[in-house]
């Protein structure tokens, strides 16, 4: 029964970075059906400013909690940044293109994005500081859940209860339900859409940053090629969830999550991305569009 | 008709620099060097070459061995199985009394059979292929290398008999280098009985956590880790047994004893184990060896050249001892005559390996790995 739990609780650590970076994702594609490629490199750079930041905090002989919370603002501000910059410069152009070409504009952006960090900084393994302290909890709890994935868990908790709130109350997440129901009509009725866009986009980065921030300081190391996996897995996960819907890519990003958990803790670990990847083919066989997405009726 | 006075002139300057080659037989040790010297792989042969011929002339400034002079004959064979067996005839029929080589595991192996008929004996620098010795097929064969088994070997003893674990976890990164060693690590640790494998299990590099992984470790057990795989996956599995709190034992091969593990795992490195090359610099004869090469080369000697030497320098001695080159007088000097080489005070097991090289393991103490005796 511990080992269920302790298993659960990997799989839901894992679950929640998911759902961090496939948030962005699916909410880029419910206002612009555009697959952001790039986004997990977002996660990668929302990590290495972290890393920076840390540094030069350390310098100047900040410690512990705060370091973790001014450099994981100012990775955020900076990621929210290249989000914004991002879909200035690669997408908008192309709004009004055929689909497939900001598809191949956002795989250019991703290489790009990697290699830039790759030259400008290194192509090694970095070593991420253990930002998040540890509470000393007491046996078996610190077996079942360590500080670490504490704060992993109530720090996305919290994210998403916020974006949930932003979405749901406030004056802009109204103009982005409307942007995501029609674009056109949206415009019609004077919602300014691309503002809605970049929001967007600045929204998907920051939950993106936090979710590198996290990782980097609970397992300790970064290096550019970070974002690919994590960006594949949170893609996964969005598809899985029902993309375009956002309790949808939360859903689906639990559910890998702990597959893979569970995979590796009673089958192998050789196998956990076999699962992984048989659970998304499972469930696309019996609901196509995923686990709380709505067949969209083609407009004609 | 000056057309063919010409061709013959030019076959007679050919042929006599070939007869001078061939020439002395009775008054000369001939040496076959035989390894890659051209190709893509000539940078492993080419040390060992020069280390034999450095040697050789050491030993012929100082009058020879036994009063008669060392003649080196260096043979390329690119690595080549096919080129390796022409060389061996080759070297054969030029009567050498050693051969110091091949370089590569393919093409040793396709040469010592021609070598064991003509009862010539081969000592490689690099061939680390394990049956080679093991086999008992050569009995020719000797090297001044580790086999490619003994680091899982030493890793298994280590763990059983040092640390006295007794419920063992193998990791390994599902690739040739890390599951190799995790293989040869299970197997050792199986054939000895001593101890029990609980967990034998892959995992996926670059994976973004492993605690499902380190949970399962704990699930079963297990007394020690086994990791066979490289340093960013190492200090990963070590960081989150860490926040996990499990103080067991972590032992890694030489993909993970490096400055690269130090940096990123940083204070969780601190006491993990890792096997590694010996280290060899302190020997004086290797000192020695390595400052005449940069004195003659103007640079660092390259791959293999450590264990080049030390094979040239056993092949001498050897005939030194028994007093002649033939084959029983030279296997018994081998295997029971120590000699200082630049890899340590070496002889040879039965089965040729040389005893007294191969690996250590190193623990990181206040952050660096220490070689323990």
């Amino acid at each position: 029964m511990q080992y269920f739990l302790e298993l659960s609780c990997s799989g839901l650590v894992r679950g929640s970075i998911y759902a961090l970076i496939a948030l962005g994702y699916t909410m880029v594609y419910g206002i612009i059906q555009l697959i952001n490629f790039a986004h997990g490199e977002i996660y990668m750079i929302g990590a290495f400013i972290a890393l920076i930041v840390a540094g030069v905090l350390t310098i100047y002989g900040f410690s512990g909690v705060s370091i973790l919370i001014l450099a994981g603002l100012i990775a955020t501000i900076y990621a929210a940044a290249y989000g914004y910059t991002l879909e200035k410069i690669a997408y908008r152009p192309l709004r009004n293109a055929p689909r497939l070409s900001p598809l191949i504009s956002a795989i250019g952006m991703s290489l790009f994005l990697q290699n830039y960090v790759l030259l400008a900084q290194t192509p090694d393994f970095l070593s991420f500081p253990s930002l998040i302290p540890d509470f000393g909890f007491m046996e078996p709890v610190a077996h079942i859940m360590g500080s670490a994935e504490l704060v992993i868990l109530v720090t996305s908790a919290v994210a998403m209860v916020a974006l949930t709130v932003l979405i749901k109350y406030t004056r802009i997440g109204k103009a982005m339900r409307a942007t995501q129901q029609d674009m056109t009509m949206a415009r019609l009725v004077g919602v300014n859409v691309d503002n809605v866009i970049s929001v967007t986009f600045v929204l998907g980065s920051v939950l993106a940053a936090i979710g590198g921030v996290l990782v980097g300081s609970y397992i300790g190391q970064i290096n550019f090629y970070i974002g690919f996996m994590a960006g594949v897995k949170a893609f996964t996960a969005a598809v899985l969830g029902g993309i375009g819907n956002i309790p949808g890519a939360v859903l689906g990003a639990m559910v890998l999550g702990l597959a893979e958990s569970f995979a590796a803790g009673y089958i192998s670990s050789a196998y956990e991305d076999v699962f992984a990847f048989g659970v998304l083919v499972l469930i696309l066989i019996l609901r196509p569009s995923g686990l709380l997405g709505k067949a969209v009726k083609q407009k004609v | 008709m000056r057309k063919l006075v010409t061709k013959k002139f030019v076959l007679i300057v050919l042929l006599s620099m070939i007869i001078p080659a061939t020439g002395f037989a009775a008054d000369t040790i001939k040496i076959g060097v035989a390894g890659p010297h051209s190709g893509d792989l000539a940078a492993y042969g080419i040390p060992t070459k020069e280390a034999a011929e450095m040697v050789a002339a050491q030993v012929n400034a100082a009058g020879g061995v036994l009063g008669m002079q060392v003649e080196v004959l260096p043979m390329d064979d690119q690595c080549k199985p096919e080129i390796a067996t022409n060389v061996a005839t080759k070297l054969v029929s030029e009567g050498v009394s050693v051969v110091i080589g091949h370089v590569c595991s393919g093409a040793t192996k396709a040469a010592l059979g021609i070598y064991n008929e003509a009862k010539i004996i081969a000592i490689s620098p690099s061939a680390t292929n394990p049956p080679l010795t093991q086999s008992g097929e050569y009995p020719n064969f000797y090297r001044t290398i580790a086999p490619d088994d003994d680091q899982g070997k030493l890793a298994a003893d280590f763990v059983t008999k040092k640390l006295g674990a007794k419920k063992i976890a193998i990791i390994h990164d599902k690739g040739d280098y890390g599951k190799g060693f995790a293989d040869f690590s299970k197997q050792f640790i199986e054939a000895a009985g001593m101890a029990e494998i609980v967990l034998f299990e892959g995992i996926t590099p670059g994976a973004m956590d492993y605690s499902a992984v380190v949970q399962k470790i704990r699930h079963e057990n297990a007394d020690a880790v086994i990791f066979g795989g490289y340093h960013p996956e190492a200090s990963k599995l070590v960081g989150q047994m860490n926040k996990k709190r499990m103080k067991i034992p972590f032992v890694g091969p030489d993909g993970v004893k490096g400055d690269g593990f130090l940096e990123i795992a940083g204070k969780d490195a601190e006491g993990v184990y890792a096997t590694g090359p010996m280290d060899v610099s302190a020997y004086p004869e290797n000192k020695q060896a390595k400052a005449d090469y940069t004195s003659k080369y103007g640079k660092e000697p390259g791959t293999f050249f450590d264990q080049g030497y030390a094979a040239m320098q056993a092949a001498l001695n050897a005939i030194k001892v028994s007093g002649g080159t033939d084959y029983a007088g030279l296997e018994k000097a081998l295997k029971n005559s120590f000699v200082d080489t630049t890899v340590g005070k070496i002889k040879f097991d039965a089965k040729g390996d040389a005893e007294g090289v191969g690996f250590s393991v190193y623990q990181v103490q206040d952050g660096k790995f220490v070689e323990l005796k």
